[in-house]
């Protein structure tokens, strides 16, 4: 019963929604989120509900794959170093709050303190605890080695390694000129991007939220929820043909998941105007074509003229800043905006241009 | 620090005097030394501002992902020496590592290292993120830092392959699919059919990114041996030169970040 529930919010139309707001919570009350009575809360509950979760078959058997250990690790260390991070932030937020400055300001922490022995020491301490958990995983997992490679043979799910799952699973919702080569390439010159586009003087060389609220919560959505929440749904949560498996569920072979997802050009051709669909290809796309365009190319002078966010943020970075932080912007967007179209419409692609291998 | 006895005597022995030139650091000058006179210690400044020897502010991820790194080109010297790049050998090499090897955790440290380090350095980039640490001076050592990610998994990807079992051959299949699909320079990416004069196509599932890539049409031997030495020689060399930077430009952009 409980464990059917949860097969069903796992699903990625009611579990994205779900990370979205809790990240949204996270945010808005980061100063609760980030006191230590919340953390202490937090591992109480995670501990019970992480052995219930082992004691199920189903998934304790995706969950012992030895290559899924590391995720466990990354998870884990996500988990408290965001929540370290914003401990960090509410702490000097209220110090600058109350005029103080941030912790890393003091004159305390201004000194000046010998390289040898205060840094090196930590150092050597690191490194030496970071060997001795690397012996210790090291003997207590195997490296795993599957059957010798069979190029006739596919296994299924053929899945990427995981820190590419996130791609992987991007798939469901683009095709991969977008998801493999596209969104990725973005994802890095956008990270390139960003001390260029992020003109903020403030929270340089201590942690804050407030003062830098926008730049991370934007950089935070893209992390977490859009990378590491897509990584989860990769590595645990998509069974055999990609199809979605809860935690509990077996990965039943003959699952058969009902899909007739349309295009855009169809609903409106088709449904809307019952004519049917033109034999001109860009005829056929056009208002796929027109709305692509104008959600990048209208939204943000827009956004810039109707909203105060908009307009304050044109004049304090410049129009070429602007449009570059919209556009990236829009780009992230476009996965859970393509999303929400799949579970609201079944809709498959905006522009479906299958003939120039162009589909959006 | 007492000098006294035996670590004395050694002290003032030849050897050790044209080891290390300096005396015990227990005073300004001889702290200074040791730092400046050592080869891989003068990485370091002399001396830095408090908040860049705390683990809360710095949480040491950089330093950890450097030391993984290090960790990873010893282990992967060391499987080097058993292993062999073909598609009739590769497999059977790490099965004989696996089962002649009493107690062998070389290949385990490696591969878990790897994933280890794919961790870290994400931890490391999202510090510095969260600390507004890529702001003036450091924009450029941030960009730097990126294509260090990238290679990073660059490393961890053209392993994965090394193996060569099933999990390998075909997590890589789906990876390196993904580059059929590069607009203009893949066979099944969008404009690659605008590269056509007549019947002769430009590019083909014979020349492509992706082909270039794997050195044929689908994972086999010559992709093995193109990720073997992108794995062991090409991606680390270009991560040490990159490293470098990295490590110049935070001495000279002022050091671990800390309030302007």
């Amino acid at each position: 019963m409980l464990r059917e529930l949860v097969n069903r919010l796992s699903d990625p139309i009611i579990s994205f929604p779900l990370a979205t707001f809790a990240f949204y919570l996270m945010l808005r009350y980061y100063k609760i989120f980030g006191t230590k009575k919340f953390a202490y809360w937090t591992v109480g509950i995670l501990i019970p509900v992480t052995t219930w979760f082992l004691a199920d078959p189903n998934f304790f058997s995706i969950i012992k794959t030895p290559d899924n250990i590391p995720i466990i690790i990354l998870l884990i260390s996500v988990g408290f170093f965001t929540w370290f991070a914003l401990h960090k932030a509410a702490i000097n937020d209220t110090r600058i709050e109350e005029g103080l400055g941030p912790i890393e300001a003091t004159p305390e922490n201004r000194e000046k303190v010998w390289s040898w022995p205060n840094l090196v020491y930590v150092e050597l301490f690191a490194i030496i605890a970071c060997t001795a958990f690397l012996i210790v995983w090291a003997i207590i997992f195997k490296a795993p080695l599957e059957e010798p490679a069979n190029p006739t043979w596919a296994p299924n799910p053929a899945k990427a390694p995981w820190y590419f799952l996130g791609l992987q699973e991007m798939l469901v919702y683009f095709d991969p000129w977008m998801a493999g080569v596209v969104l990725p390439g973005l994802i890095v010159g956008g990270l390139i991007a960003i001390p260029y586009i992020d003109t903020n003087p403030k929270g340089n060389g201590y942690f804050t939220f407030k003062e830098r609220a926008m730049a991370i919560t934007a950089f935070l959505y893209g992390w977490l929820v859009l990378w590491v929440y897509l990584i989860i749904v990769g590595v645990f949560l998509r069974g055999p043909n990609w199809t979605f498996y809860g935690p509990f569920e077996f990965w039943d072979f003959h699952k058969v998941v009902a899909s007739f997802n349309v295009n855009l050009s169809e609903i409106i051709w088709i449904k809307m105007l019952g004519i049917g669909l033109p034999k001109n290809l860009v005829m056929r796309e056009i208002f796929g074509i027109i709305l692509s365009l104008a959600y990048i190319i209208i939204i943000p002078p827009w956004f810039a003229k109707a909203t105060k966010v908009g307009r304050d943020l044109l004049k304090n970075v410049g129009s070429i800043r602007y449009y570059i932080f919209m556009f990236l912007i829009l780009m992230t967007m476009s996965l859970p905006i393509k999303m929400i179209l799949r579970w609201l419409f079944s809709l498959k692609y905006i522009v479906a241009l299958p003939e120039w291998e162009l589909n959006l | 620090m007492s000098d006294k006895g035996i670590a004395k005597q050694v002290r003032e022995t030849q050897v050790w005097k044209s080891i290390f030139r300096h005396g015990p650091p227990d005073n300004s000058r001889n702290r200074a030394a040791v730092i400046a006179g050592n080869v891989f210690l003068h990485l370091h400044p002399i001396k830095l501002k408090k908040s860049g020897v705390q683990l809360g502010y710095t949480w040491c991820m950089g330093g950890l992902t450097f030391f993984i790194f290090l960790a990873l080109t010893v282990t992967g010297l060391l499987l080097m020496f058993y292993y062999r790049p073909t598609a009739e050998y590769a497999f059977n090499d790490i099965v004989a590592l696996r089962e002649h090897v009493p107690l062998g955790i070389m290949r385990e440290i490696h591969r878990w290292g790897a994933h280890a380090m794919v961790i870290t350095v994400w931890i490391h980039m999202f510090r510095v993120f969260m600390t507004g640490s890529y702001k003036p001076p450091r924009e450029f050592n941030w960009g730097v830092g990126v294509i260090l990610l990238v290679l990073t998994l660059l490393l961890s990807f053209t392993g994965y392959l090394l193996p060569w079992d099933q999990l390998a051959i075909w997590a890589i299949t789906v990876g390196s699919g993904m580059a059929k699909a590069t607009p203009f320079a893949g066979n099944a990416g969008p404009g690659a059919m605008l590269a056509r004069i007549g019947d002769f196509v430009m590019v083909s599932d014979k020349n492509d990114v992706r082909f270039q890539l794997l050195g044929g049409r689908f994972v086999g031997e010559p992709a093995l041996l193109r990720f073997y030495i992108l794995h062991c020689v090409f991606i680390p060399l270009v991560v040490g030169v990159l490293i470098a930077v990295h490590f110049w430009r935070v001495r000279k952009d002022g050091g671990i970040s800390a309030p302007l």
